[in-house]
Parts: C-alpha cells; sequence; structure tokens
C-alpha cells in the first residue's frame, strides 16, 4: 500500500516541550515522535489540551522545545537558527489558523493581509509583480480582485478562511501547517474550503499537517493519523487502518464517540469512555511501536500480546462481514 | 393519534432594526412542540434557529421584535409579554435554556455552588440550607463527583464538560417544562460531547421535560432527535421524524445538507458543496429562499413562494418539487442508501471502516 522509499519532508524526534507555571512545570508534549512524508497530509487527532496545538507550534517555532529534534528536510530547526536560515523556514512553512476573524488584522485591507508575507520577504521585483501575485492568490481561493480593498469584517467566515488560506498559499510554501482550518466554520462552507485546500495538495504538491479533533473530516482529507492523548501519541497509522482496526482503547473510545449521521446507527450506540485509571497499566513502560506494518501503538510487551490478538479478531470478522 | 402540545407558534415574524434598515429573521414560521418529545433544530448560521427558540423566553436582542404571529404556552399567548416580571414567571423557570458556551453563562467571580442555590432560593424560595442541600443533589444528578466538596469551588476550576454540567444543573434546577439547548457541545471535545448528550437525555427521561435542540451538527442530531425541523433564511423548510428527514429527504436544501457529510466523501473526489450564499435578510426574498443555490430550481420557485406540501401525516416540506405538476426528481446520488453507506463504515463498537468493500 505504501512506497517504501518515500522522501521525509519533516522528522520530529523525542520532542518534549514544558511550559512552566510558578516554578512548577508542566509537560504538554511528551516524547512526540513522528514523520511526514513529502506530499502527504498527516493529522493530529485529540482533544483539546492533548497538546496538539502546541506541536504545530513548535514546528513554525512559536512554542519553544525542552527536548528532541525536529528536522526539516535534514536540517534541525528547533534551535538557534542564523538570519537567513530562519527567514527560509518562515517562508517554507506557513500556517493556517482556526479562526479567521482572530488571524486577520482587522484594521488591514485583504490586499495588505495577503501581501504581508510578501513584502517582508521582498517577493517580487516591481509594483505590477506584487499586484498580481495578490490577484492570483485571490483569485486561487476563488475571491475577486475587487475584494481586495476591503476589511475582513466584510466577509463571511468562510470567505474570511479563504483569505487566510491565499494569505498563507502567495508565500508559495512547501508544507503547511492547518490547526483547525474548518473548526469555526458552517458545515456547508466547511466542504469549500476542504475542496480548496485539497486542491492545492494535487496542483502544488503541498504537504499538510492537519491537527483536528473531528475523525469524520480527518478520514476524508487525510492519509495517515496520529491519535494523541494528553501529550503522547497513542497510535498512528494510515486513515483506512486506523478507522478499521484501532487498537488502543483511547482510539477506540474517540472514534466512537463521534456521532454518526444516521439516526438508526447513533440510536443503537453504545457509548465507551476511556478512563486510563481503569486500565490494566501493569508491565514495563509502553513505547510507540510498530504492531504490523505503518501501525503503530503505544505498548508494552503485555500489550502487544494483547492487541495482536485483538487485531486478529477483527480481521476475521472483517473477511465474515465480507461473505456475510 | 392524541397529541399533547406544550408549545404552539403560529405565523412568527420577526424583525431587527439595523442601522436604520430592517431585516426579518424569522418569516411567518409556524411549529407545534409535542410534549416529551426532542425536538432538533438544524441550518447554517444566520438561518434564525437560534432567535427562533429565542423568542421562546423573551431574550430577543433590543433591536430585535415580533412583528407578528403567536407563541402559545400552557393556554397564553407569551409573544404579547413585555413586562420582564412577567417573563421571570417563564424564563429560567418554565422554560429554561443551556447556551454553547459555558464559560460566557456562569460568572467567575461566583462559586458553582452559590449559582446553583441562587436559582433555587429566587424560585422556589426555599432558605439558604435546603437550597445548598438540593444544589448537591443536582450536582451529583449531572455527574460531579464529590459534589458536597466542589461546591465551594470557582467555575473556573471546572474543566469544560463539567461546566457545562453545572449550567444544565442550574437550567433543571427549576424543573423546567421545557429545556431549550442552543449548540450545548459546539465548544466541547468529542468524547465529552457524547458525554452530556448521553447526560441530557438520561435527565430528560427523569424530569420529564420537553427538549429543543439547536444544532447543525447532523451526528447530533440523528442521536438525540425525534423529530427534525430544518430551517433556511428564517424559515423552516423541511419538518419530518428523525427517519423521514434521513432517509427520505425531500428539499433541495435539506438533500444539500446531507450531501456535504464529509463521511460521504469519497478520498479523491471534491467534497460537495452548496453554491453560494444564504439571500440577504434585509431584502424581502421572492418565491423559494433556496432557489439561487439549487440545482432542481424551477421557474416558479422564483416567483411563488412553496407552501408546505404534505409527505406523510408525520413530514412536511416546502419545495415546489411535491407538487403534482412538478417533474419527477430523485434525490441526488450521494445520499441514497445512506443507512447502508453508513453502516458500511461502521462495525461493532462503532468502529468505521470502508477499507474491504
Amino acid at each position: 500500500m505504501t512506497e517504501t522509499n518515500r522522501e521525509v519532508l519533516l522528522d520530529v524526534k523525542n520532542l518534549e516541550v514544558t511550559f512552566t507555571n510558578n516554578r512548577k512545570k508542566f509537560r504538554a508534549v511528551k516524547d512526540v515522535s513522528f514523520q511526514i512524508y513529502k506530499g502527504e497530509t498527516f493529522a493530529l487527532v485529540g482533544e483539546s489540551g492533548s497538546g496538539k496545538t502546541t506541536i504545530g507550534r513548535a514546528i513554525i517555532g512559536l512554542n519553544e522545545t525542552s527536548d528532541g529534534d525536529i528536522i526539516y528536510k535534514g536540517k534541525k530547526i528547533n534551535c538557534k537558527l542564523s538570519k537567513e536560515e530562519s527567514k527560509e523556514m518562515t517562508r517554507n512553512i506557513q500556517m493556517i489558523f482556526q479562526d479567521p476573524a482572530a488571524s486577520l488584522n482587522e484594521r488591514a485591507t485583504i490586499s495588505y493581509c495577503i501581501a504581508e508575507g510578501l513584502d517582508n520577504y521582498k517577493l517580487y521585483k516591481d509594483e505590477t509583480e506584487r499586484q498580481q501575485k495578490i490577484d492570483a492568490a485571490l483569485e486561487s481561493v476563488g475571491l475577486l480582485p475587487e475584494h481586495k480593498s476591503r476589511y475582513p469584517h466584510e466577509f463571511s467566515g468562510g470567505q474570511r478562511q479563504r483569505v487566510g488560506v491565499a494569505r498563507a498559499m502567495v508565500m508559495e510554501p512547501e508544507f503547511i501547517v492547518a490547526d483547525e482550518p474548518i473548526s469555526a466554520l458552517d458545515v456547508s462552507i466547511r466542504a469549500q474550503v476542504l475542496n480548496l485546500m485539497n486542491k492545492f495538495k494535487i496542483e502544488r504538491g503541498l504537504t499538510y499537517l492537519f491537527i483536528a479533533h473531528d475523525l469524520s473530516v480527518v478520514r476524508y482529507f487525510s492519509d495517515r493519523i496520529a491519535v494523541i492523548n494528553k501529550g503522547r501519541i497513542v497510535e498512528i497509522a494510515p486513515t483506512e487502518d486506523l478507522f478499521a482496526y484501532p487498537l488502543h482503547p483511547y482510539t477506540r473510545s474517540l472514534l466512537q464517540s463521534v456521532p454518526m449521521p444516521d439516526p438508526r446507527i447513533e440510536k443503537n450506540k453504545e457509548l465507551i469512555v476511556y478512563d486510563e485509571s481503569k486500565r490494566d497499566l501493569s508491565g514495563e513502560k509502553p513505547k510507540l511501536r510498530e504492531i504490523v506494518k505503518d501501525h503503530y501503538v503505544f505498548m508494552n510487551d503485555r500489550e502487544k500480546a494483547e492487541y495482536e490478538v485483538q487485531l486478529q479478531k477483527m480481521i476475521e470478522e472483517r473477511k465474515q462481514l465480507k461473505v456475510g | 393519534m392524541e397529541k399533547n402540545i406544550i408549545l404552539s407558534v403560529k405565523d412568527l415574524e420577526v424583525k431587527f432594526k439595523v442601522r436604520d434598515r430592517e431585516l426579518t429573521a424569522i418569516r411567518n414560521v409556524s411549529l407545534d412542540f409535542e410534549e416529551g418529545k426532542v425536538v432538533a433544530i438544524v441550518g447554517e448560521s444566520g438561518s434564525g434557529k437560534s432567535v427562533f427558540t429565542k423568542t421562546f423566553t423573551g431574550m430577543l436582542d433590543i433591536n430585535g421584535r415580533i412583528s407578528n404571529g403567536e407563541i402559545y404556552f400552557e393556554g397564553k399567548d407569551i409573544s404579547k409579554i413585555t413586562d420582564d416580571k412577567d417573563w421571570e414567571q417563564i424564563r429560567g423557570k418554565k422554560i429554561a435554556t443551556v447556551f454553547q458556551d459555558p464559560m460566557t453563562s456562569l460568572n467567575p467571580v461566583r462559586t458553582i455552588g452559590y449559582q446553583i442555590s441562587e436559582v433555587i432560593i429566587k424560585h422556589q424560595g426555599k432558605s439558604k440550607e435546603e437550597a445548598k442541600q438540593i444544589a448537591i443533589e443536582l450536582m451529583e444528578k449531572v455527574g460531579i463527583k464529590d459534589a458536597a466538596n466542589r461546591y465551594d469551588e470557582y467555575p473556573f476550576m471546572y474543566s469544560g464538560g463539567m461546566r457545562q454540567r453545572i449550567v444544565i444543573a442550574i437550567a433543571l434546577a427549576c424543573r423546567p417544562k421545557i429545556l431549550i439547548c442552543d449548540e450545548p457541545t459546539t465548544a466541547l471535545d468529542v468524547t465529552i460531547q457524547a458525554q452530556i448528550i448521553e447526560l441530557i437525555k438520561e435527565l430528560a427521561k427523569e424530569y420529564e421535560f420537553t427538549t429543543i435542540y439547536i444544532t447543525h451538527d447532523l451526528g447530533v442530531v440523528a442521536n438525540v432527535a425525534d423529530i427534525v425541523a430544518v430551517m433556511y433564511a428564517g424559515q423552516i423548510v423541511e419538518y419530518g421524524l428523525v427517519e423521514e428527514i434521513f432517509y427520505n429527504p425531500q428539499h433541495p436544501y435539506t438533500w444539500g445538507l446531507l450531501s456535504s457529510l464529509p463521511q460521504l466523501g469519497e478520498k479523491g473526489d471534491e467534497l460537495f458543496a452548496i453554491k453560494g450564499t444564504p439571500p440577504s435578510l434585509f431584502q424581502e426574498i421572492k418565491g423559494d429562499g433556496f432557489a439561487p443555490r439549487s440545482e432542481y430550481s424551477m421557474k416558479i420557485d422564483f416567483e411563488l413562494e412553496p407552501p408546505m406540501f404534505k409527505v406523510s401525516d408525520t413530514h412536511y416540506a416546502k419545495t415546489w418539487l411535491l407538487d403534482p405538476r412538478a417533474p419527477k426528481v430523485e434525490k441526488p446520488k450521494t445520499i441514497q442508501n445512506l443507512h447502508e453507506k453508513m453502516l458500511a463504515l461502521t462495525s461493532k463498537g462503532g468502529v468505521y471502516s470502508d477499507r474491504d468493500k
């Protein structure tokens, strides 16, 4: 299903982020490792407070890391970078934020919002080229050149988020960290923004880190998913595998809580509440380990044995389902 | 069949004054709420679903007014109430609301206990001691562990899900007849959302209140609702039992909403998106408000407003497509066999996959 020689664009190794509050230390991100391949959409899924946004912010350099490496195209980026290098990183890695109303400067025109990055980096020869780039960015997200002189408050939520996308795209980045880009939008608008992001992925070979809590969207949009709970990745798998064979109890509970838009299914659903204190945590310290190809679970030897049995059972059930 | 109607809305029209202009947020809506049932109102933001329910508790913003229609509750037309004293007999007491963001509905500088018992003292005339007792019982009912000790804590010491539980406890303190839940779980995580939904369902059974749910999440609707009302541009465009709305939808707007579900998206294909934007409510809307965005609109849709056509005894839709003279149109392919499609994404324990199909 997956080729072996994929180019690793971003390599996160044993990442730790610690916040200090009144001398109390809080480890928001604990020993997180994952790789993102070029051209894929990698999703980070978890509840609020799980540390998913912190990881995203650490990658673009907004949060300091306390341990571990973030390696972008073979170069460590979570350390002191020269001015040149840091500029290069900022241009290549762009972010789309959750709330377009909060992330756009409300006193600036759309034209300025979009061109700010261009101006900072002088990514144009002359004014004509600058305008051309702004127009092209607007057009690519389905807005009109006449919108340039307007202000963010004059737009609807969906349009504003498109400005947020245009603002990132105009820099021609290679890698985009999208932090809940559609959570603040209406259902019917979500589809528009998702389609737009997909379009750029195909046209420009973009790579996304998609941070979200909504599993139904993630399923449609991403190639691989990492599930994070309390600062720790508990499971990583290709999207279809994760949905078909979720192994970690937290993943299972998360999948189960997403309501399905189908009354007959929903009305017969039983709720599983994940409670770590009720789990058998005996055995040695668990680690994120591969159980089958490309499918990683946070587990120790005892749990691995259990998960293997479980996996076998699920595969059997699935076969029967197909036969029946 | 004898139905017990607890709240009846007739030809309701609500207008707002915005910068010297008037917009019509609710356009001639009639709806009966059956006692003990869960009604979900769905629609995009701006469709008027919140405004609609705010009229039941007299909580319209100061620039809004009911310009026409009646709302009957316990034999009285409450749309005519102007005195806040009179509203206090209904609002919070008989019709309570749980809002989206629990942090804004709770007072950050008062203890949790104070905020619950305040309501009990005010509305039920209990003493401070009695109120505390009832409050602690309520806190336990909504699933707060160690309630007696947490009574004196402040909202910031509670997590988002716990705060919403407290808001629910406050809403239930007066044993309301109707509980309006205005996007009660939108600000919460999915796992917490599932628990809060479950809690509201259990409490509704125990306290026997009627629930009105406002949400845009069709998954939540599928879970909670007995009856669904779909709102668009200030009108109810379709109304029916939850299964009728999901498996036999009739209005093109309902088709659009269902089609844009990400669960129905095939990887690599574009997700369905409803074209365009809702109409401006400042202007008079001619014909069917959804017509400019619909693939199925006919000439008449731009000229004459469609009536509510009857699909079954429980199912109505406001579209000319149901007129006997209209051409036969089938609902879009994407949403045909919805149950089979969703089932294919689910296996035992709510695990979804389409890997092996």
